[in-house]
């Protein structure tokens, strides 16, 4: 339609490329920091621009923002299973998580590690100032309880599906019928078992065939003068 | 320049220690050495900074430094870049058998700028030499220890002199954390050693081949630092917690196969430990289990080769840390078949007792989890500066403390995974119901031990992928565990290839064989 393109803001590297290029460089800390809000706004992620920020604090204390790391922590959070948030933890010096905030975070980091989301989600209405700046909480963590009870399980009473993710009722049944809508779970007898989909975590049987199989090239040729 | 000469007489009360004289065979030494690196005499550079420096060091500076670069620098015509690898070569005797002063350890920084410095020899390139694989690692190693050993020194604030926190501030930039990733960042970037290592994969170039040495009249000086900068870049991040990114700093080396790293012992052990540690942090079991493995094996059969090595202790220190290290991830995933029966019978006899408490989870068992890490991890440091202004106060734990404490949460939230695996171990089928009665917690509690183990014996590996770590596993039907054993596939194809050919073999043989 004749449309000028819209001139493009002058950004010559991304945020990422930053930190490939100065992961040691104490004048890109608040290109990082905005970098973290803009995670939580346009609900991305980047894990090693993040420990890069908190390496650049392990460095100078005194530049230290605890919002901004506690944002960060939400968002390794956010990530399990991967062990971002004790990644995070190594890198953050005792005497600051000692902060309230911080504490909470860390009780409902071993909540989820242990599996105990009814205490999760408990503990998560009581912070819900802390954690309701960042949107997506709710579903990342949710993903995450999926993707523990489909290592565990291949069918699932309706109710433990409930305690983990934290839904009943009608938008449970939401929920269920949009999994069996998108992602192959299968509601099976008066609807109170869950079956889920098969992997090889809870399917043994799809474990490790093309893998014990193959054999290398190399070896292969050993053989090529007989088979000449 | 002097000044370190100088300064060391404060520690000895006036000892007989004369910087500015030079024995006979210092004099021959240097004058020998300076000759070699001239000549680009790899072997007898190696000869001379392996054994003659040693053995001159035991027999007339056991303990006192080496006479001053001053006083040898008129037997090698003053060479500009001799002087500062003999200066690095005094620092890091006097390191390994004196205690450093705070002057000496930021003359010895300002050394190695001068040493790696932009405008300087090794990253400007104009050093045409060719070193022993040994002493380019040992510069690393030793700048990265001396970098460590300068933050515990400054982090034990409550002995400090009021001259020598004035000289601390005054001197802020020595062993600055963004000094030292720097210097290794450089010469890894400047080194283009990246670059070469993919190209290498792509057969376009060697330097794996010829051990990273250069046969065609370059010098392999900052090639080879650059490589072992990544190792340094590991272990430094290591230090200071960072676990992912070390292993990141890492990556352009495939550790699955012999490289440059394992052509010097120290750097081969180095690189191992704190591969295998950052994964035991990161909770990826099998691989540190697999890698431990491999080098304890390769430790095992070849100590005897290196007992007359300077080496030595330090090499016996690392292997009996990587067991400890070991003993903690067989006892959090428990997969002694990935372990070799030797390592299997030094491990039960170094530490099997332990082993047996370290299942328990009572409190007598994290006494023993703490007790290994303690012992078997690196020396954590605080990279950032105290604040002079405020009442002094020791910090020099802080970082281990820390690492200690995250590591003793994660055991104890795999407190009841041990008593799990012990029943699936005797069940094909059970029933939740049962389970729970047995281990006496009621179902919902069991489900989220089940759950648990799940999380933890499934890693996210670098890719992102699920990893599997547990030797044994089991699924969940409503209310009914099923137990799975994995056992280890035969690899049949592998012998078939073999009868293969040894079949080809014997037709040959028969078909040789004229019946009349």
């Amino acid at each position: 339609m004749g449309r000028e393109p819209a001139s493009q803001p002058q950004v010559p590297y991304t945020v990422d490329q930053l930190v490939a290029v100065n992961p040691y460089n104490p004048d890109i800390l608040p290109d990082l920091e905005n970098y973290v809000n803009e995670q939580v706004s346009s609900q991305t992620y980047s894990l090693d621009a993040n420990l890069c920020l908190l390496r650049l604090y392990q460095f100078e204390p005194e530049r230290m923002s605890t919002q901004i790391v506690a944002r960060i922590l939400i968002k390794a959070l956010m990530a399990m299973p991967a062990p971002d948030f004790s990644l995070c933890l190594f890198l953050i010096p005792e005497r600051v998580q000692m902060d309230e905030q911080f504490k909470s975070l860390i009780v409902l980091s071993h909540y989820l590690e242990t599996a105990k989301f009814r205490q999760f989600w408990d503990e998560a209405a009581k912070n819900r100032h802390i954690l309701e700046v960042v949107p997506g909480f709710e579903q990342a963590i949710q993903d995450y309880a999926v993707h523990v009870l489909s290592l565990t399980y291949q069918r699932v009473p309706r109710s433990v599906v409930a305690e983990a993710i934290n839904i009943e009722g009608v938008s449970l049944d939401k929920f269920i019928e949009q999994r069996v809508a998108n992602s192959g779970w299968v509601v099976e007898g008066k609807g109170e078992l869950v079956s889920l989909p098969k992997n090889e975590f809870n399917h043994p049987e799809l474990r490790r065939t093309s893998a014990a199989q193959s054999i290398p090239l190399d070896r292969i040729t050993r053989i090529f003068p007989v088979l000449g | 320049m002097s000044a370190a000469g100088y300064e060391y007489e404060d520690i000895d009360g006036g000892s007989s220690y004369d910087p500015s004289f030079v024995p006979d065979p210092v004099k021959s030494f240097v004058v020998h050495l300076y000759r070699y690196i001239r000549e680009k005499n790899v072997y007898e550079i190696h000869q001379m900074y392996e054994t003659s420096f040693h053995t001159l060091s035991d027999r007339m500076f056991k303990d006192t430094p080496w006479p001053s670069v001053e006083a040898v620098a008129q037997y090698v015509d003053n060479d500009h870049v001799f002087c500062l690898l003999y200066r690095e070569m005094w620092y890091r005797h006097l390191y390994a058998r004196l205690s450093p002063t705070l002057k000496q350890r930021i003359d010895s920084w300002d050394n190695y700028c001068s040493l790696f410095q932009a405008r300087s020899v090794v990253l400007h390139g104009v050093v045409n030499m060719q070193l022993p694989n040994q002493w380019l690692w040992d510069m690393v190693d030793e700048f990265v220890y001396q970098f460590q050993s300068f933050c515990q020194y400054r982090a034990k604030m409550k002995s400090k002199t009021e001259q020598e926190i004035a000289l601390l501030r005054q001197h802020d930039q020595a062993w600055n954390v963004y000094g030292v990733l720097n210097f290794l960042q450089a010469l890894m970037e400047k080194s283009s050693i990246i670059q070469i290592l993919q190209q290498e994969k792509e057969g376009l170039e060697q330097f794996t081949a010829t051990d990273g040495y250069d046969y065609s009249g370059g010098s392999n000086v900052l090639k080879v630092l650059g490589y072992f900068s990544m190792v340094g870049l590991l272990r430094v991040h290591c230090l200071l917690g960072d676990y992912q990114t070390g292993l990141k700093c890492l990556l352009p080396i495939d550790i699955s196969q012999q490289g440059v790293y394992t052509s010097v012992i120290g750097s081969h052990i180095t690189t191992i430990y704190h591969y295998g540690f950052a994964n035991l942090m990161l909770r990826r079991y099998v691989v540190a289990i697999r890698e431990f493995n491999k080098i304890l094996v390769y430790i095992y059969k070849t100590k005897q080769y290196h007992q007359k090595s300077p080496q030595y202790e330090q090499i016996l220190k690392k292997n009996e840390q990587m067991y400890a290290l070991l003993t903690i991830c067989l006892s959090l995933c428990p997969q002694v078949k990935l372990v070799d029966e030797n390592i299997n019978s030094q491990l039960r006899e170094k530490h099997g007792e332990k082993m047996l408490r370290m299942q328990r989870y009572d409190d007598e068992s994290f006494a023993v989890y703490d007790e290994l890490f303690s012992y078997a991890c690196p020396k954590f440091i605080t990279p950032s500066a105290p604040s002079y202004d405020e009442p002094l106060v020791n910090y020099n734990q802080d970082a281990y403390r820390l690492q200690l404490k995250l590591f003793l949460y994660e055991v104890k939230q795999q407190q009841q995974l041990s008593v799990v695996r012990s029943f699936l171990k005797v069940y094909s089928t059970i029933s939740l119901e049962k389970l729970a009665s047995y281990m006496e917690v009621d179902e919902s509690t069991l489900r989220t031990i089940l759950m648990t183990y799940k999380h933890k014996t499934h890693s996210v590996g670098a890719d992102g992928k699920t990893i599997s770590n547990a030797d044994i596993d089991f699924y969940i039907d409503d209310d009914l565990i099923h137990v799975v054993e994995y056992k280890t596939p035969k690899l049949y194809g592998d012998y078939f290839l073999r009868q293969i050919v040894k079949l080809e073999a014997v037709i040959g043989d028969m078909d040789r064989v004229k019946l009349d």
